[in-house]
C-alpha cells in the first residue's frame, strides 16, 4: 500500500518536472498577481507587462529560451537562493541590504515613489505632512523604508496594491506611497483617486541573481547595453508608458517616446469597463481549464497528504500508547511541537528552510509533506483516544488465548479502535482539504493560487472568492456526506443489526 | 497480595476459591496464567512450567514460558471480554487460526460444535452486543474451549449477570466437569461451590486458610476465619 502510494508521488513528481528543450533556459521568476505592469497575466490569460518583454528581449539577445517560474512576493529571493530559477524581475529596488543578499544586474528601470490620496484630501508636499496619517505601501519596497524614517507616520504594509488603493476610497488610508509605476496603472485613472506631491526619491529596478552567478549577471549586463541601444527598451517602456525623462537620462536616449502607450491605454480601458452582470460571469468562462486544473491540484495535496498522515499519526499513536519510553518520549514531544505551530511556518520552513541544510523539495513534495506532518500528529491524538477507549479486557482475553501483544493489538484492539477514528478523521479530511490552502504559499497553483490569479486579472475579488469558495464545497461535500454516514453507521460499534441468514 | 500460596489439583478436578472480597483470590488466578506477573515462585500447568526466584527480573524466558502456558489454559472473565467487532463463530475461530495456525474451515467446523455445546448454535453469526450476558458468558466459555486447554480458570464468571442467568452458565460448567476437564473456578456461588467441587480453597488476606475435601468445609469449617465468612451460608 505505502509502496503503491510512493509510485504515485513519484509519478507526480516526475510529470511536475518535464523536460526542457535543447536550447540553453532563462529560468526566470516573478510574483504575478496584481501586478500589472510589471509582469502579469493579462486579457485571455496570456502573460504579459513589462519586465516580461523586457526579459523576452533579454533572453533573445542571450539566445536562451526564456522559462517563467510563478512565485509570491516573498518567496522571491529565498527561491532564488535554493535554485527554483535563475533570475528574478519584480520591480526589485537595487539597495546596499538586498545587493548583500543577491547579486544584481545594471538597472533597466529608473523611477520614484508617487503618493496617492484620496481625491478630495489636500496636497502632500512633503512626507512631514503625513505625521498622524495612516499610509498604505507593499513590503519590502524602497517606500516602505521611507515612510519608516518619518516620524509619526502609521505605515500599513499590504500585499496587493489594489486593496492598498481600495482603502483610501473605503476610508481606512490616508494615502498611499508606491512605485511611480503602480501608481500609474491603478490609480492614476480612478476618479476617487488623484496623485500629489513632487516624486519622492529614486528607485532603481535590477535584477536579481544568486550571489555567485557572476557569469550570467555579465551576460545579462550585455544583453542589457543591446537592448538599449537598439532602442527596443524605449519602444517596449513607450508602449508601456513607462518611457520618463529618468528613465531616458539613465539610458541615453531621447526624451520622448517612441511609439504611442498602446499598452497602458489597453489596461485602463480593460479595468474601468463596467461589466453587466452577464457578461462577467461570461468573462469566469475562461478561468474553467485554470479552476478545474487547480481543482485537480488541491484533491491531489489532500488525499496524499491524508493517506500519509493516517500512517504516520497511526505509528505515533502506537507509539505513544505502547511504545518504550523513548518512543512514547519522542512521539509526544513531536505531537506538541506540531500541534503548537502554525502550519504555514511549518510549510515555509520545509519549502524555504531545508535547502539551508540541503534538502530542495518540489512544490508539490513539500505541500504534501507540510500537511501530512502537520496533520499526522492530529490524527495521532484521535488514534490514540481510539486506542485508549477500547478496555483493557480486550487485550487480556487476547492474551489469555495465547494471542502475542502483536497479534492483540493486530487483530482485537486495532481494528475496534479503527471504528471509533473513522468519524473525527473523517471530519479532520474536511478541514486539511480547506487547509490544503495554504500550499499556495509555496508556489502550487492550487485551487487558492488560482483565486489570487483569477482575482487579481479581474478585480473582482467578490465574484472571484465565490467561485473558488464554490469550488471548495463542492469538493468538500461527498467528504462530509461520508462523514455523517460513518457517524450513523459506525459510531456506536454496537448497534449493528445482526445479519441473519435467511 | 498473595503472601505464599501453593496448592496442586489432579486433572479433572474442579476447584472453587472463595472468600472475601479484596482477599487476593482472583489475583491468585491471574498469576496462573500469567496476566499478573508473580514476583516468585513456580507455576505447572498442562505440561508448561514457569519459575521466577526472588527479586530476579522477569526475563523474556518467563515471557515465553507464559505464552506456551496459556495455549493449555483457557481463561473466562467476569465482563466476558468478548470481542465486539466479531460474530460469535469468529470470535471461537480467530485464536485458532492466528496461534494454532488451523485452517479457516477446521477452526468453523470447531467453533460451530462447540457453540452447540453451550447451546447457542442459532446465534453463531450474531454480534456480542445483541446477546444476553448468559449467552456472552457461554460463548466466551466456547471460545476458551476452542484453543482445546487442558484447565480452565473462571474469574467470577457469573458475577455480571443477572440471577436468572446464572444457571445456564453454571450448568456448562458441571458439564464440563462431567466430561473429565480440569477447572478452577474464583465465585461467590457458593451453592455451586458445595454442589460441583471435588476441593474448596478458602482465602484470605492474601492467604490460603483452608483448603477442604468437597462440601466438608461448610458442614465442618475448621478455621474460625472460615467459619465467620461462612456463617450467613450455613
Amino acid at each position: 500500500m505505502i509502496r503503491l502510494l510512493l509510485a504515485i508521488l513519484a509519478c507526480a513528481l516526475a510529470t511536475a518536472t518535464a523536460p526542457a528543450s535543447e536550447k540553453p533556459v532563462l529560468r526566470w521568476a516573478a510574483a504575478t498577481d496584481s501586478n500589472a505592469p510589471y509582469a502579469f497575466y493579462g486579457p485571455g490569460n496570456k502573460l504579459t507587462g513589462f519586465e516580461y518583454e523586457i526579459i523576452q528581449a533579454l533572453a533573445g539577445e542571450m539566445g536562451r529560451e526564456p522559462v517563467f517560474v510563478p512565485n509570491d512576493w516573498d518567496g522571491l529571493i529565498p527561491g532564488l537562493a535554493r535554485g527554483l530559477y535563475d533570475v528574478v524581475i519584480c520591480g526589485i529596488e537595487i539597495t546596499p541590504e538586498k545587493s548583500a543578499e543577491v547579486l544584481f544586474s545594471n538597472p533597466y528601470y529608473v523611477t520614484y515613489e508617487q503618493m496617492v490620496v484620496g481625491k478630495s484630501s489636500p496636497p502632500v508636499t512633503s512626507l512631514d505632512q503625513l505625521s498622524g496619517k495612516s499610509i498604505g505601501t507593499l513590503g519590502q519596497t524602497a517606500a516602505l523604508a521611507m515612510l519608516k524614517k518619518t516620524p509619526g507616520v502609521e505605515v500599513k504594509i499590504y500585499d496587493e496594491e489594489v486593496n492598498a488603493y481600495a482603502d483610501i476610497v473605503n476610508g481606512r488610508l490616508f494615502g498611499v506611497l508606491l512605485d511611480y509605476p503602480i501608481a500609474k496603472y491603478y490609480a492614476f485613472a480612478n476618479p476617487n483617486l488623484r496623485f500629489t506631491g513632487p516624486p519622492f526619491g529614486q528607485v532603481t529596478y535590477g535584477i536579481a541573481l544568486a550571489r555567485q552567478n557572476h557569469a550570467l549577471a555579465g551576460e545579462i549586463n550585455a544583453a542589457l547595453a543591446r537592448i538599449a541601444e537598439s532602442g527596443q527598451m524605449r519602444d517596449i517602456l513607450s508602449r508601456w508608458g513607462l518611457w520618463t525623462p529618468m528613465v531616458a537620462d539613465t539610458f541615453g536616449q531621447p526624451e520622448d517616446p517612441s511609439l504611442p502607450d498602446t499598452e497602458y491605454r489597453a489596461f485602463v480601458a480593460s479595468t474601468t469597463e463596467q461589466p453587466t452582470l452577464w457578461n462577467r460571469l461570461l468573462g469566469y468562462t475562461r478561468f474553467w481549464p485554470l479552476l478545474l486544473q487547480a481543482s485537480l491540484v488541491t484533491i491531489e495535496v489532500s488525499l496524499l497528504a491524508m493517506v500519509f498522515a493516517v500512517a504516520l499519526g497511526f505509528t505515533l499513536a502506537l507509539m505513544r500508547v505502547y511504545g518504550p519510553l523513548p518512543a512514547r518520549w519522542i512521539a509526544t514531544v513531536y505531537i506538541e511541537l506540531v500541534r503548537g505551530t502554525p502550519l504555514l511556518i511549518q510549510l515555509l520552513v520545509i519549502f524555504y528552510g531545508l535547502p539551508n541544510i540541503g534538502i530542495k523539495l518540489e512544490p508539490f513534495t513539500a505541500g504534501v509533506l507540510g500537511l501530512a506532518l502537520n496533520y499526522a500528529a492530529y490524527e495521532a491524538e484521535n488514534y490514540r483516544a481510539g486506542l485508549l477507549a477500547i478496555p483493557k479486557g480486550q487485550m487480556e482475553a487476547a492474551r489469555a488465548l495465547g494471542m502475542t501483544h502483536r497479534q492483540g493489538l493486530l487483530h482485537v484492539v486495532m481494528p475496534q479502535s479503527f471504528r471509533l477514528v473513522i468519524p473525527p478523521v473523517t471530519n479532520d479530511f474536511i478541514s486539511l482539504l480547506k487547509d490544503s490552502s495554504l500550499v499556495s504559499m509555496v508556489t502550487l497553483i492550487d485551487l487558492t493560487g488560482a483565486y489570487k490569479q483569477i482575482a487579481t486579472q479581474t478585480f473582482d475579488y467578490f465574484g472571484a472568492g465565490l467561485l473558488v469558495a464554490a469550488f471548495y464545497l463542492l469538493i468538500g461535500l461527498p467528504f462530509v456526506r461520508l462523514a455523517r454516514f460513518t457517524e450513523q453507521r459506525l459510531l456506536p460499534a454496537n448497534h449493528r443489526r445482526p445479519t441473519r441468514r435467511h | 497480595m498473595l503472601k505464599g500460596v501453593g496448592f496442586s489439583l489432579g486433572e479433572g478436578d474442579l476447584v472453587s476459591v472463595i472468600g472475601p472480597s479484596g482477599c487476593g483470590k482472583s489475583t491468585m488466578l491471574r498469576c496462573i496464567n500469567g496476566l499478573e506477573l508473580l514476583d516468585s515462585g513456580t507455576i505447572s500447568a498442562a505440561g508448561s512450567t514457569v519459575s521466577r526466584q526472588p527479586g530476579s527480573p522477569a526475563g523474556p524466558e518467563i515471557s515465553k514460558n507464559f505464552h506456551a502456558l496459556r495455549q493449555r489454559v483457557g481463561m473466562v472473565f467476569q465482563q466476558f471480554n468478548l470481542f465486539p467487532h466479531r460474530t460469535l463463530i469468529e470470535n471461537t475461530m480467530l485464536a485458532p487460526m492466528l496461534v494454532r495456525g488451523i485452517p479457516r474451515e477446521d477452526a468453523e467446523k470447531t467453533g460451530r460444535a462447540l457453540l452447540g455445546k453451550v447451546g447457542l448454535s442459532a446465534m453463531e453469526d450474531r454480534y456480542p452486543a445483541n446477546l444476553s450476558g448468559g449467552q456472552q458468558q457461554r460463548a466466551a466459555i466456547a471460545r476458551a474451549l476452542a484453543m482445546q486447554p487442558k484447565v480452565m480458570l473462571y474469574d467470577e464468571p457469573t458475577s455480571a449477570l443477572d440471577p436468572e442467568l446464572v444457571d445456564e452458565v453454571l450448568h456448562v460448567m458441571k458439564e464440563l466437569d462431567a466430561e473429565g476437564m480440569t477447572q478452577i473456578v474464583v465465585t461467590h456461588e457458593m451453592r455451586f461451590a458445595r454442589e460441583a467441587s471435588d476441593y474448596i480453597i478458602f482465602m484470605e488476606g492474601g492467604h490460603i486458610v483452608e483448603i477442604s475435601n468437597g462440601d466438608e468445609i461448610f458442614t465442618n469449617p475448621k478455621d474460625e476465619r472460615t467459619r465467620r465468612f461462612l456463617r450467613r451460608f450455613l
